[in-house]
């Protein structure tokens, strides 16, 4: 070794140098990461640690018109599972379902939930019970990443009598979110379906917030975030209904167990005060799906095609048919029957509706002649929805056409007098809701126009005229009173609520015919119009009793009212019946003879 | 004093270090996750107990006993570098390599960390020997076998840290003994060669450069030509030694140049402590309350990256303050080093400048991605017996030289 004392001072300060040299390099690195590139790694510490998870907002409550409660929040419970991995969720699912039940389709679903979304923790149960919440807690050390979180959940305190109302709320789909069908809305937001939740749920919904816990490298919850570094969640706004819940309630309370059908009251300007559907269910443990229906409008449909004539001009209140009912029409080789055997004889407008003759129906609808019927109708709006603000409300069927049958059944294979006769009666192919055919009889009720009916918020839809003057109107009402008073539904008079109404039954292929009953009540100054289907009733005089009861309890107030008996469903000794009865064949079908008959009933028309 | 003739500033600087350490040890321990760390600084607080005891029985020996004992220290260091590549066991990030030493299922040791102090004073013995300093290839032949074997063995086990440190060993003391610096240049062309050879083009300007250097700095006729072949044999091999590798090697030497690579395995170190760092800013996050640390996003927080601890909580501020500490250490080393008695005394104490520089530098420099991942620990600061017993010895030594040099009046005022 060289060692000389200069030569080593020499070195030395090279060596210093070097080392000097490299703590600057050292320093410098310090100095990039720490200190110019500082922001973008503490933004990457806090995407380490901190994982945002979602505050349901609280749902807006729905009110009856009175303020009573159809739909609120109390507090639940919510459990979901953070993790890194999908081997690492299944094992700590594993041990969850030690505690409590969990299936495997529920594991898989879990799994393909967490999948969606790695970074969020995995919604386990939306709903926990306290045993549940307790029992995990009781784990927690087993299960690293559990996050029960307080949570608002619906509770629907009328339950099962205002199910198809109020509609429910469940976690969006991936389906719903593709579409955009509920703006705002993210993986695991609760969002209204069907009725009213579904329909309101801008209004109800309100704003989610967010909040972040912190995990530490194996995904465990760490602790929460400082509430300073959460967004609250904006509450939804309640809506208030035009619904009576007393109302509801009484109605499901009346109806016969196991029937299923509709009752739907609303008062004449369209403000629907129940809104009735069976069967029913619990939307506080929502799971199938909600029905509605459509049937054939039968007899009550009677009162469109008068109200059809009366507007053309065709007939007035007094009009008698040429033919008088001796139980039967016949038209062409084929005869189409009235209800009643034994025939109704000589009736004028308004004893043709109380009695509900077929035949004076045949007759004015070979009158107007099936353009006319279908074009009338149209214009009444038989096309179209009643445009009620409920979500997925069926269209009725109507046609708009002659060249709708040319498509259904091929242009020679129809008989336009027989399908005239059928609409006459309300049957064929017209199948109506009920709460669109309640809407025409509302526009009977009021001041002769039809309102769209509403919940929440009135339309901005104008009322759509009838055309009938003020008369005939009245003329209309006096008949729907006698078929209380002395007509189809003279079973149901009383002496302290003049009701006016119209029975119906159905056609029913599958099966015993659908009963129909439309009233309104008081007659002279209607101030509720309530309607009643009730599939396999074999008639409307069945219906009749819990519309007059569903009119009486709201008019004349609870202490009236007693229960309906329900017996009257089965009651075979009911005389007064309302059936659309099927046409006999005296011989093979030709059109060339149905034509035949039916110029021979336009020829009898009087001259205008 | 007491004893004036102690180097204070040597004793100041170290238990500022080993102060420092502890400290960092113990917030490395306060986690919200349990980790392997948490009891680390009781037990480090013993083998700092145990170091200050071997360091004072080092500081007693003469440093002619030290050069006697040296073959002998450097044979035994090879002995068992030897054996624990037959029964050696793995531990901390490299679970699967041999260079633990364990007796009853008890690791003792690490026999590679003995072996960088033997090999210090060997090549210390046999360079202070000599009257001149090598000067040809030729005359580096035995120094480079002093060093070489027990860097193969290490090598082998495998760990390419320590295997770095023997490097840094042998090129400090080239140096310090007299090589001229335009040899050892040439001494590290071959690896400049190696590292460039992936890129053709880059190789071949490196070629024509070295080529004109070579000229330019005339060395021996033969050193010429090996330096010549070593380069081109390099650059030949480079792409056949790369695809020898096995993946995760090669995995370990990409994620060094771009760590989003992999993420989740090779690169999450990497990451991790760069995050934990880089979000520390200027003050840092505060002592023992770093998130990154006590939520386990950060490995190894107690031995290899126990820098990127203070890097986290004490924030740019902390890491001047240490990385000040390690450069007044050096410094006052140096120091000994230049002013020793004999040639073997200022060998061994600028070899011992070498060892510990490369592995604060490697290790440091690791924490902000500046060199590749090697799990090589910090000196003074991470947990761990035998190393801290063998920088203990090494400091030791220092004070002993710095004693003699002054007992000799070779003291500055």
């Amino acid at each position: 070794m060289n060692f000389d004392s200069y030569r080593i001072r020499e070195r030395a300060d090279i060596a210093r140098l070097v080392l000097l040299g490299a703590f600057l390099v050292l320093i410098g690195a310090f100095f990039r990461t720490q200190v110019l590139q500082h922001e973008k790694f503490q933004l990457k510490a806090a995407t380490n640690r901190l994982r945002p998870i979602q505050l349901t907002s609280p749902r807006g409550s729905i009110l009856d018109r009175k303020g009573k409660v159809l739909a609120e929040n109390v507090p639940g419970y919510s459990v979901k599972l953070l993790a890194q991995s999908t081997d690492s969720l299944r094992s700590v699912l594993a041990r969850v379902a030690r505690f409590v039940p969990l299936d495997s389709a529920r594991v898989t679903d879990i799994l393909q939930r967490y999948l969606q979304a790695r970074y969020q923790p995995a919604l386990v149960f939306g709903d926990a019970s306290f045993d549940v919440i307790a029992k995990l807690e009781e784990h927690r050390s087993l299960l690293p990443g559990l996050v029960i979180q307080a949570e608002p959940k619906r509770l629907y305190p009328a339950g099962k009598s205002i199910a198809h109302l109020v509609g429910y709320v469940s976690e969006v789909t991936e389906a719903d979110l593709n579409a955009d069908r509920y703006p705002g809305a993210v993986l695991g937001s609760i969002v209204g379906k069907a009725g009213l939740e579904g329909e309101y749920d801008d209004t109800l919904r309100g704003i989610e917030g967010v909040r972040y816990i912190e995990v530490n490298a194996r995904g465990r919850l760490v602790r929460e975030e400082a509430a300073s570094a959460s967004l609250p969640p904006t509450p939804g706004k309640r809506i208030v209904t035009t619904i009576d819940l007393d109302l509801q309630r009484f109605v499901d309370s009346i109806w016969p167990a196991g029937v299923r059908g509709a009752l739907v009251a609303m008062t004449p300007n369209g403000e629907i005060r129940a809104l009735y559907s069976a069967p029913t269910f619990d939307p506080n443990h929502f799971v199938g799906g909600i029905s509605s229906a459509r049937y054939p409008p039968a007899s009550p449909f009677k009162l469109a095609i008068a109200a059809m004539a009366l507007k053309r001009g065709l007939i007035n209140l007094n009009t008698t048919m040429p033919e008088p009912c001796r139980g039967g029409l016949r038209l062409g080789n084929r005869v189409f029957r009235c209800w009643k055997k034994e025939g109704h004889g000589t009736l004028d407008l308004i004893g043709a509706v109380a009695a509900s003759c077929d035949v004076y129906f045949y007759q004015l609808g070979l009158r107007l002649g099936l353009d006319a019927i279908l074009q009338d109708g149209v214009l009444m709006g038989f096309r179209d929805k009643s445009g009620v603000d409920l979500e997925n409300e069926l269209s009725p069927i109507y046609p708009t056409s002659l060249a709708y049958f040319d498509r259904l059944y091929g242009p020679r294979h129809w008989s336009a007098p027989g399908t005239t006769l059928n609409f006459s009666i309300g049957q064929g192919e017209n199948t109506q809701t009920l709460i669109n055919m309640v809407k025409f009889y509302q526009g009977l009720a009021g001041p002769g126009a039809t309102v769209t009916p509403y919940i929440v918020k009135p339309s901005s839809s104008r009322p759509r005229s009838l055309g009938l003057t003020a008369r005939e109107l009245d003329g209309l009402r006096r008949a729907l009173i006698a078929v209380v008073e002395r007509g189809t539904a003279s079973a149901n008079r009383r002496t302290d609520l003049a009701v006016a109404g119209k029975t119906g039954t159905a056609q029913n292929p599958h099966g015993e015919d659908h009963g129909w009953f439309i009233g309104f009540a008081p007659a002279d100054k209607p101030e509720l119009v309530v309607g009643g289907i009730m599939e396999f009733a074999k008639h409307g005089t069945t219906v009749a009793p819990y519309v007059v009861q569903t009119l009486r309890r709201y008019i004349l107030g609870p202490d009236v009212t007693g229960p309906v008996k329900l017996g009257v469903l089965l009651d075979e000794t009911v005389t007064s019946q309302d059936t659309a009865p099927r046409p006999i064949e005296l011989d093979p079908d030709s059109a060339a003879a149905a034509k035949a008959a039916a110029d021979s009933a336009r020829r009898a028309e009087p001259a205008q | 004093m007491r004893n004036p003739s102690i180097d204070r500033q040597l004793v100041l600087v170290t238990f500022g270090l080993i102060l420092f350490g502890l400290a960092t040890l113990y917030s490395a321990g306060q986690t919200d996750v349990p980790t392997r760390a948490a009891g680390a600084w009781e037990r480090q607080i013993m083998w700092v107990g145990v170091g200050i005891v071997a360091a004072w029985i080092v500081f007693h020996l003469s440093l002619r006993v030290l050069e006697w004992v040296a073959p002998a220290l450097y044979v035994c260091s090879l002995l068992l570098l030897g054996i624990v590549l037959l029964v050696g066991t793995g531990a901390g990030t490299a679970e699967s390599s041999h260079s633990w030493l364990s007796v009853g299922g008890h690791q003792i040791g690490q026999p590679s960390e003995l072996a960088k102090v033997a090999t210090v004073l060997m090549l210390a013995r046999f360079l202070s020997g000599r009257k001149e300093p090598p000067r040809s290839l030729r005359d580096l032949i035995a120094p480079s076998l002093i060093v070489g074997v027990p860097c193969l063995l290490v090598l082998k086990q495998p760990d390419l840290g320590s295997a770095l440190v023997f490097v840094g060993i042998y090129f400090a003391m080239l140096f310090w003994t007299g090589v001229r610096p335009r040899m050892l240049f040439l001494l590290a062309s071959p690896v400049i060669s190696l590292l460039l050879a992936f890129n053709t083009l880059a190789w071949s300007f490196w070629m024509i450069i070295f080529v004109i250097i070579l000229i330019a700095w005339r060395p021996y006729v033969w050193d010429w030509v090996v330096f010549l072949a070593a380069n081109v044999a390099m650059g030949a091999v480079a792409m056949p030694l790369w695809k020898r590798l096995a993946p995760y090697q090669q995995n370990r030497l990409l994620t060094f140049l771009n760590p989003e690579v992999d993420p989740r395995a090779a690169g999450y170190h990497a990451i991790q402590s760069r995050v934990a760092i880089g979000s520390g800013g200027w003050f840092g996050t505060g002592y023992t309350e770093g998130p990154q640390k006590r939520l386990a996003f950060l490995p190894e927080q107690h031995t290899d990256f126990v820098f990127s601890v203070v890097g986290e909580e004490l924030g740019f501020v902390g890491v001047l303050v240490a990385l000040s500490l390690f450069l007044g250490l050096f410094l006052v080393l140096l120091r000994i080093a230049r002013r020793a008695t004999d040639p073997f005394s200022s060998l061994a104490v600028f070899g011992i400048v070498g060892l510990f520089f490369t592995h604060v530098f490697e290790n440091v420099g690791m924490t902000v991605n500046l060199m590749p991942i090697t799990g090589i620990p910090l000196p003074l600061f991470s947990y761990g017996g035998s190393f801290f017993i063998i920088c203990s010895l090494c400091l030791g030594l220092a004070l002993r030289v710095a004693w003699d040099s002054r007992q000799s009046g070779y003291a500055d005022t």
